[in-house]
């Protein structure tokens, strides 16, 4: 299968500086990517194969980092590896949702994490909305899929090089530990930086939708 | 549907990504983003970095025995019991859902304006509320935050014109008279945090009778 970048990460990429350097403005400083990562393979190949060996692969990748991010939320350990228990059950059972033109597996399981806390907590359905499902036959595109590993890649660098104080409001907020007016206070310079990163996802994504609702 | 004019603020999309967000206005963030895929897609994102951050935490070892009881009941695992209700006519699956899949059970409020009541408990209150064509709904205030989405017609107030599938965000400083358009009854879903308060004196005395 030959994989290309589709335009708009192929347009940027030239002015791309060398790997690691250290740069604060909104610039990409990650090399484009040519193949997906690890995690999106495995994760494709339990959705289209059931495949139990990359299942395990998953497990041992994401485990250790959701039982720290549900201790984060105060939970003690025994309780955390329930809910890993049940979140990685829910990869499983849910894999046929998983779409990496929307979605990355840490995102994915990031949201399938929270709802699972929510409903725990509450004893109730979380309110959610409605699924937008590819039509039947919609050939998968793997340039939309490399575009948002890339953007993906951005992020992660935006987030690591924010200050260690701005970082960590962010990751307060992500926890759930800020309501929405401390995250509109608190955070406001830490999310302008990101900004642009959000929103190039969000604008593929935006035309990807559109593309899905008008075949 | 390309038409939405006024989205979620990103910090309550972002708190609605993380969950730190009342029940209530899950409910109407859910509803918006059924309808408005530019919410959508930055919700995605919100997740993404949501994700980047659980990627990023320190890592906490799991039990050796853990992998093989998840190994064991991957055969096992059990489809979800109850799909989520469908979109039924201006109500989008997470309305539904909200009323139980049942019609809703509207109350006169006077001059025409009915309500009905979804949720009501410590933590906010919804309802939907459906305002004749041309009508106002008597002038009233905020204690905390209040939104408000369009389902149906539209209305317009001091600070702006909502159409079907735009959001409404008023907080605390807002007094505001929605007035419904003409075209067609106005069927808004309203989520507040704390109880509304009316100016004029006979809805304030209605105001515990009506749970508004």
């Amino acid at each position: 299968m030959v994989i290309t970048i589709d335009p708009p990460a192929a347009q940027i990429a030239p002015c791309l500086p060398a790997a690691g350097a250290l740069v604060r403005d909104e610039r990409p400083t990650v090399a484009p990517k040519d193949e997906l990562s690890e995690q999106t393979q495995q994760m494709l190949a339990v959705r289209d194969r059931r495949d139990k060996r990359a299942f395990a692969a998953l497990f041992d990748y994401y485990a250790p980092r959701l039982k720290g991010f549900v201790m984060r939320g105060g939970m003690d350990a025994a309780q955390a590896e329930e809910v890993v228990q049940e979140v990685m059950l829910t990869l499983w059972r849910k894999a046929d949702q998983f779409d990496p033109e929307r979605a990355q597996v840490s995102g994915w399981i990031y949201q399938i994490t929270r709802n699972r806390q929510i409903d725990t907590v509450r004893r109730t359905a979380r309110p959610m909305p409605e699924e937008l499902r590819e039509p039947e036959g919609h050939d998968p595109d793997p340039g939309q899929m490399l575009a948002l590993e890339q953007e993906t890649e951005e992020l992660r660098g935006a987030l690591a090089r924010l200050k260690p104080d701005q970082r960590e409001m962010i990751e307060r907020a992500y926890l759930g530990e800020l309501t929405h007016q401390e995250i509109n206070t608190q955070t406001g310079v830490p999310l302008g930086t990101i900004k642009s990163r959000i929103r190039l996802g969000l604008e593929r994504l935006r035309h990807e939708l559109k593309e899905l609702r008008e075949p | 549907m390309s038409d939405i004019a006024h989205h979620i603020p990103e910090p309550i999309l972002a708190a609605y990504a993380a969950s730190s967000l009342p029940r209530v206005f899950e409910v109407v963030v859910a509803t918006h983003i059924s309808m408005c895929d530019s919410c959508r897609g930055a919700l995605a994102a919100h997740e993404a970095l949501g994700g980047t951050v659980l990627e990023g935490l320190a890592e906490a070892p799991v039990s050796d025995t853990l992998l093989a009881g998840v190994m064991d009941r991957l055969d096992h695992a059990q489809p979800d019991a109850a799909p989520a209700p469908k979109r039924e006519g201006i109500y989008p699956g997470p309305v539904m859902a909200a009323l139980k899949s049942r019609p809703p059970r509207w109350k006169s409020l006077g001059f025409g304006v009915k309500q009905a009541i979804l949720e009501a408990g410590d933590d906010g209150s919804l309802r939907l509320l459906h305002i004749p064509p041309g009508r106002a709904v008597p002038d009233h205030g905020h204690n905390g935050l209040e939104l408000t989405l369009v389902l149906q017609g539209s209305f317009s107030d001091e600070t702006g014109a909502f159409g079907v599938g735009d959001l409404e965000v008023a907080d605390g400083d807002l007094e505001h008279t929605p007035t419904a358009g003409e075209e067609a009854p106005c069927i808004c879903l309203a989520a507040t945090d704390a109880p509304l308060r009316f100016q004029s004196f006979v809805p304030r005395l209605l105001q515990p009778l009506f749970k508004i």
